[in-house]
């Protein structure tokens, strides 16, 4: 930064910027416009999805307590005042925790297989494979868990392990594609040191790769299981609906958070026509929204910690 | 390599012998982490397999006993005929969603990469993405609890004043359950996966290429348009693929607000004109016999089939493009 006694290089500068823009007020305009444009963009965006938190966090705080979470719905009718989603929050945590169970193993060993084993034929058949399956409908894979099922066991069946498999086909590529990115960071020189000192390849992965990158791959499935977790259409084919708590995942149906909100939704205004007995006309939208306000912190906390591990706990890389 | 410098003929040795040594837990890892990946392949074909196994009673079937056997299956039609209007219901819904969302969320990115300040940009940044996990089922019931109730003026407005084009023709059903609605609805879905994917990649332009822009006199849009753009074209398409995907998908919204209908009809603000698939099988398999959920998964075949044309196709273009971007 040297400075001349009459002008400073900023002055210059803008000087320089001044004499341009008189040159061409076109493009000054055009510039001005599309930032006003962008600007906008932004705002439009932001609308409907300030709203949509809004409106959650404005119609769900209302029900939302430590009674709502803590009972089910059995012996809940008409315009009671009562009701929780304590079933729909055992369903949707064993469902999803079996999903974890189903694709995490398959997940990693495969991005193992793709990252530490990989380079024929059979590797580049499953990373186009996976990219095919990110893009699944998730009702689709409703309908084959529902396929699988029906093909076994005859139709009709609907068990909680059914949702389970849907939702790890959903969950599989995502958890393949984190894990994968994360076992490539792992520097090259730490497999070679581990080789130098004679540890066997597989030791070396679990060790040392894995190891390194343990925190990275937490994070991933911390993410897969918030994108499942939120998942309504599969669990509506395959696990069906019910009012009283079930703990058991492979007998019979089974509540889960969103097929709540969804139910709650459809069951619509209540006919409140004695006027003796408590009786509230938006009970069922009250308990949606409730609901939906705790899918949404379930799904945020998730995130948050899976946001927090990869900071906190990430591969500290010295040299 | 270079830090430590072994005598070469050694090290060659040991890994060779290294690599030799495939057996014991060194095969067993290997051959378990192969067969996982082998395991992918086989659900995926299982997947084809099992739709089209549990499918194929329907297909195989004529249309009159089908319409016979099944409430609601419309009468006088075969499989093909009755899943025509879906799959046209389907590519409409999520091509408007996707017409309306594209625009907005490459200026939301661009707002977030390039024109908010840089601490703003990051909690921005971190909203987005959480707003991207949102399950569709609150957008659903946000869309027909909080924004169908006043949305009836604006759509009826549009109607009246454009009505001569056929995708706006009136009368404005009221309330609104109609294309239109779900098509903003999830337009909003899918706008905040558009938008992470395309910071994402604006984020990576070289910083090479926007100095050099900058150094010859660019403004900030000038910059845009000859810097960024062109570097994240294909970043761009396949993050509007991946809206398109999802929009396609998408049960629960359209489920909650749409009035469905068989038709091949453009009315966006009619009721009961369109359904789409995905929406039609959550709203018919509970109650659906035998039969009748064979149908429904029929049409979900259709679906995986269109989704994963459109999963293919966006991967080529991607593909393509990169061999020109300036991204090597």
């Amino acid at each position: 930064m040297t400075t001349t006694p009459d002008l400073t290089a900023e002055q210059r500068t803008d000087a320089v910027r001044t004499a341009l823009a008189q040159a061409d007020p076109g493009r000054h305009r055009k510039d001005r416009v599309m930032t006003v444009i962008i600007y906008g963009a932004f705002v439009l965006a932001m609308i409907p999805l300030v709203s949509l938190i809004w409106t959650v966090l404005a119609n769900g705080l209302e029900r939302f307590d430590w009674y709502f979470l803590t009972v089910s719905m059995r012996g809940v009718f008409g315009g009671m005042d009562a009701g929780g989603i304590y079933h729909a929050i055992i369903g949707t945590v064993e469902i999803t925790l079996g999903a974890t169970l189903i694709s995490v193993p398959i997940g990693i060993l495969t991005a193992i297989y793709l990252v530490e084993y990989g380079g024929g034929m059979l590797a580049k058949w499953v990373t186009f494979f996976v990219d095919v399956m990110t893009g699944i409908p998730s009702i689709v894979a409703g309908l084959f868990a529902l396929s699988l099922f029906a093909f076994f066991f005859g139709p009709g069946i609907r068990l909680g392990i059914m949702g389970s498999v849907a939702l790890a086909v959903l969950m599989i590529p995502v958890v393949v594609r984190s894990t994968e990115e994360m076992l490539k960071l792992v520097p090259n020189e730490l497999r070679e040191a581990s080789y130098a000192l004679g540890v066997p390849k597989w030791l070396t992965i679990v060790k040392v790769v894995l190891r390194t990158s343990v925190a990275g791959i937490v994070t991933g499935v911390m993410l897969a299981i918030a994108r499942v977790i939120g998942e309504t259409a599969p669990l509506l084919l395959t696990v069906g609906v019910i009012d009283s708590i079930n703990y058991n995942l492979f007998e019979g149906r089974m509540m889960t958070l969103p097929v709540y909100v969804y139910r709650q939704y459809s069951q619509g205004y209540v006919p409140c026509n004695d006027p003796s007995a408590v009786c509230i006309e938006d009970i069922n939208f009250q308990r949606a929204w409730a609901a939906a306000l705790a899918l949404i912190l379930i799904v945020m906390i998730l995130n948050l910690l899976a946001r927090l591990i990869s900071r906190y706990f990430a591969p500290k890389l010295r040299g | 390599m270079s830090t430590t410098a072994p005598p070469t003929g050694k090290a060659r040795s040991r890994s060779a012998s290294g690599r030799a040594g495939d057996r014991g837990m060194n095969r067993i890892f290997r051959l378990v982490s192969t067969w996982s990946g082998a395991l992918i392949l086989a659900t995926l074909a299982a997947v084809a397999i099992f739709l089209v196994l549990e499918a194929w009673p329907a297909i195989s079937l004529g249309g009159e006993e089908l319409g016979e056997q099944i409430s609601w299956f419309p009468e006088d039609t075969s499989i093909i005929t009755f899943v025509g209007p879906l799959i046209f219901g389907t590519l409409l819904a999520a091509f408007l969603a996707l017409i309306l969302a594209t625009p907005l969320a490459v200026g939301v990115a661009l707002f977030i990469s390039h024109y908010a300040p840089r601490r703003l940009a990051q909690a921005l940044g971190y909203l987005v993405d959480l707003l991207a996990a949102i399950p569709s089922v609150v957008y659903g019931l946000w869309g027909i609890l909080a924004f169908a109730p006043i949305v009836y003026p604006v759509w009826n407005g549009i109607a009246e004043t454009l009505g001569w084009f056929p995708l706006f023709e009136g009368p404005a059903a009221d309330p609104p359950r109609v294309m239109a609605t779900v098509a903003v609805v999830l337009a909003v879905m899918i706008l905040p996966i558009i938008t992470a994917v395309c910071r994402e990649v604006f984020l990576q332009t070289p910083k090479l290429h926007e100095e050099a822009a900058l150094a010859l006199g660019a403004t900030r849009w000038e910059l845009v348009k000859t810097a960024v753009l062109p570097f994240a074209r294909s970043g761009i398409i396949s993050g509007a693929m991946l809206g398109l995907g999802r929009a396609l998908g998408e049960t629960m919204a359209v489920l909650m607000i749409l009035s469905p209908g068989f038709l091949y009809s453009f009315a966006i603000f009619q009721a009961g004109q369109q359904q789409t698939i995905a929406a039609n099988i959550a709203a018919q398999q509970p109650e659906a016999p035998p039969l009748g959920v064979s149908a429904l998964i029929a049409t979900g075949l259709a679906l995986f089939v269109i989704t994963m044309a459109v999963n293919m196709a966006a991967r080529a273009v991607v593909a393509r493009r990169k061999d020109f971007s300036g991204a090597n």
